[in-house]
């Protein structure tokens, strides 16, 4: 029977950071989408750091990820925020449309 | 007992946090509009937490199970960031004023993303890193966004939070890869780990690392974000942008790469080399159609940190010192000019057009001479302030044989020369149209006091190199 080591765990995460990445450079529509793929990519860091703990036996991973779950919470806080008060300016969250500046 | 004993060494920190929750309360409890006196307390804060950080023990310390170091080098920079931020916080007092913003969060946010830095600066665990950057970033995002009624505001501060949260997502993932191939996340065990043999897994978190810090110090070819941000942010706080962050990220760039990672010089220094080259040459080159002045600070400061990474590239003591020498005057150069940015202001109304300084010279003569003053410095002619800048990090790079990346510096720093005496060319030459509005007091005292550091920096250099020098030693014992 597969036995899944830390290489599998590693794959799943680098697979849905690379996930997360594309889902930001790739997406024309929705900025919504661009902060579900922010939450991924900071996920994906979370199986790794948690995956690499056990797999070393040492805790601080764990504990990593656990900032970085409680900053990601923060962080998606703050970005809907800034999205709405965008929305009330702007009147849509496509992406195509925050071209105030050209850059 | 020990523990609250070696509290002292992060009573800056202690200090700032505190204030900053006290006088949000102040102004949550006030009935009136406290903005201004939550603002000068702010300043006032700030202040005292660089007289703590000068006061504070004189050689290392560890605190926090090793989370958290002070030393020479954390002292020289987090002055350089306190003093930064205090003076863009006085500077975006009178802005408050001019725009009628009640909001004294501002003030507020400003401490936070301060105390952010503060802790990037003293991160001795990849974990106090990364929850530094991050205080430091949500502030900034907040900022960016803090007019929160106009369309450009609120639009730059959702790009600068993408781009920012890409940023700490790269970083976080090379820090990921760095804690699983090594085991550790403390600087100290991380040189030790890596003085033998490290495997590619650290290598490939080392540049995961590195995008994610480029990004945070905006240097090329992560340097997407700075001008739209810069542009659409108010300008108060594209000064603070500009400065205070930049500091920050820069000494822990050196931190990281001089201390866990030096040992893996030969990986990063290449790294390193062609985003400084890079930076330099889109500092250059960018700036040359912009006809916003913002922008135009927003390019100068891509390539300004392009110059700054040269000294890091030659991994010495001498290009260190180079660095902090460049990011101190870096300091006093932005400070004045977006002091003289903020004074653009026609009929009560801010602009911020180039065309908008024509014939500067002879509507307010003192603010056409100071931006002269800083633009002349900014493109690195003697005697002023940016010469010795330049000089320090070109010298130390042709000290190590890398001639390659002194001439290239030299080589942008002519072609940027061309826009800043554009702006100076624009001021003296061309047709005068509305003349601007008196300036706020502050600013004026502000813009005078920087362009007296700029202009006679040459008469007593040593104060600055001699730190610089005890500083950048620090990083390199023995």
């Amino acid at each position: 029977m597969l036995t899944i080591g830390l290489s599998h765990y590693l794959s799943v995460s680098a697979i849905l950071f690379v996930l997360g990445v594309i889902g930001i450079f790739m997406n024309r529509k929705n900025v919504v989408i661009i902060l579900m793929s922010i939450e991924l990519m900071l996920l994906s860091v979370n199986v790794n750091m948690v995956a690499f703990s056990t797999f070393l036996h040492d805790l601080v991973g764990q504990v990593f990820s656990l900032f970085i779950l409680t900053v990601a919470a923060a962080e998606a806080a703050i970005g809907l925020a800034i999205l709405v008060v965008f929305f009330r300016n702007r009147g849509s969250i496509a992406v195509e449309d925050i071209n105030q500046m050209k850059g | 007992m020990t523990v609250i004993a070696n509290l002292g060494a992060a009573a800056p920190e202690l200090f700032l946090a505190g204030a900053g929750i006290v006088l949000l309360m102040f102004g949550v409890f006030r009935k009136s509009d406290a903005t201004a006196q939550v603002g000068w307390l702010a300043v006032a804060a700030l202040v005292a937490a660089a007289g703590l950080v000068l006061t504070g023990s004189k050689g290392s310390a560890t605190l926090f199970n090793g989370l958290f170091v002070t030393d020479g080098f954390a002292v020289f920079t987090k002055l350089a960031t306190l003093g930064a931020s205090a003076l863009t916080l006085i500077l975006s007092l009178s802005w408050l004023a001019q725009e009628q913003v009640k909001k004294f969060e501002y003030a507020i946010l400003i401490i936070f993303a301060t105390l952010g830095m503060l802790m990037m600066i003293s991160a001795n665990n990849l974990m106090s890193l990364y929850l530094g950057l991050e205080l430091q970033g949500l502030a900034a995002y907040v900022l960016a966004a803090f007019k929160r009624d106009t369309l450009k505001s609120t639009e730059s501060g959702l790009k600068y939070f993408i781009l920012g949260s890409v940023a700490s997502g790269l970083l976080l993932y090379g820090m990921s890869l760095v804690y699983g191939f090594t085991g550790t996340t403390s600087f100290d065990k991380l040189a030790e780990v890596l003085s033998h043999h490290p495997s590619t897994g650290v290598m490939v978190g080392l540049v995961f690392m590195l995008s994610g810090m480029a990004f945070k110090v905006s240097a090329a070819p992560f340097h997407m974000w700075t001008p739209d941000v810069y542009e659409g942010a108010p300008t108060p706080v594209t000064a603070f942008f500009a400065i205070a962050p930049k500091v920050a990220a820069i000494a822990l760039f050196i931190r990281l790469l001089a201390g866990p990672f030096a040992d893996l010089v030969g990986a990063w220094q290449q790294v390193v080399w062609l985003i400084s080259i890079l930076s330099m040459a889109i500092g250059a080159f960018g700036a040359i159609n912009q006809t916003n002045i913002k922008r135009l600070l927003a390019y100068s400061s891509i390539g300004h940190m392009g110059y700054v990474l040269v000294g890091l590239t030659v991994a010495s003591p001498e290009g260190v010192r180079g660095a902090l020498v460049y990011l101190a005057l870096y300091v006093f150069m932005n400070v004045g000019a977006f002091a003289v940015v903020l004074s653009m202001r026609q009929k009560g109304r801010a602009v911020e057009s180039i065309s908008d300084l024509s014939g500067l010279s002879r509507t307010s003569p003192g603010l056409a001479a100071a931006l002269t003053i800083f633009m002349f410095s900014m493109a690195g002619i003697p005697p002023l302030a940016g010469f010795f800048s330049k000089l320090y990090v070109f010298m130390a790079a042709v000290k190590a044989g890398m001639f390659g990346l002194a001439i290239i510096g030299v080589l942008t720093s002519v072609v940027s020369a061309f826009y800043y005496i554009r702006v100076i060319k624009i001021m003296y030459f061309d047709e005068p149209v509305d003349s601007f509005d008196r300036p706020a007091t502050a600013n004026t005292v502000i813009l005078w006091g920087t362009s007296a550091v700029t202009l006679l920096f040459w008469l007593w250099p040593a104060a600055l190199i001699n730190s610089a020098q005890t500083a950048a030693q620090v990083l390199f014992p023995g």
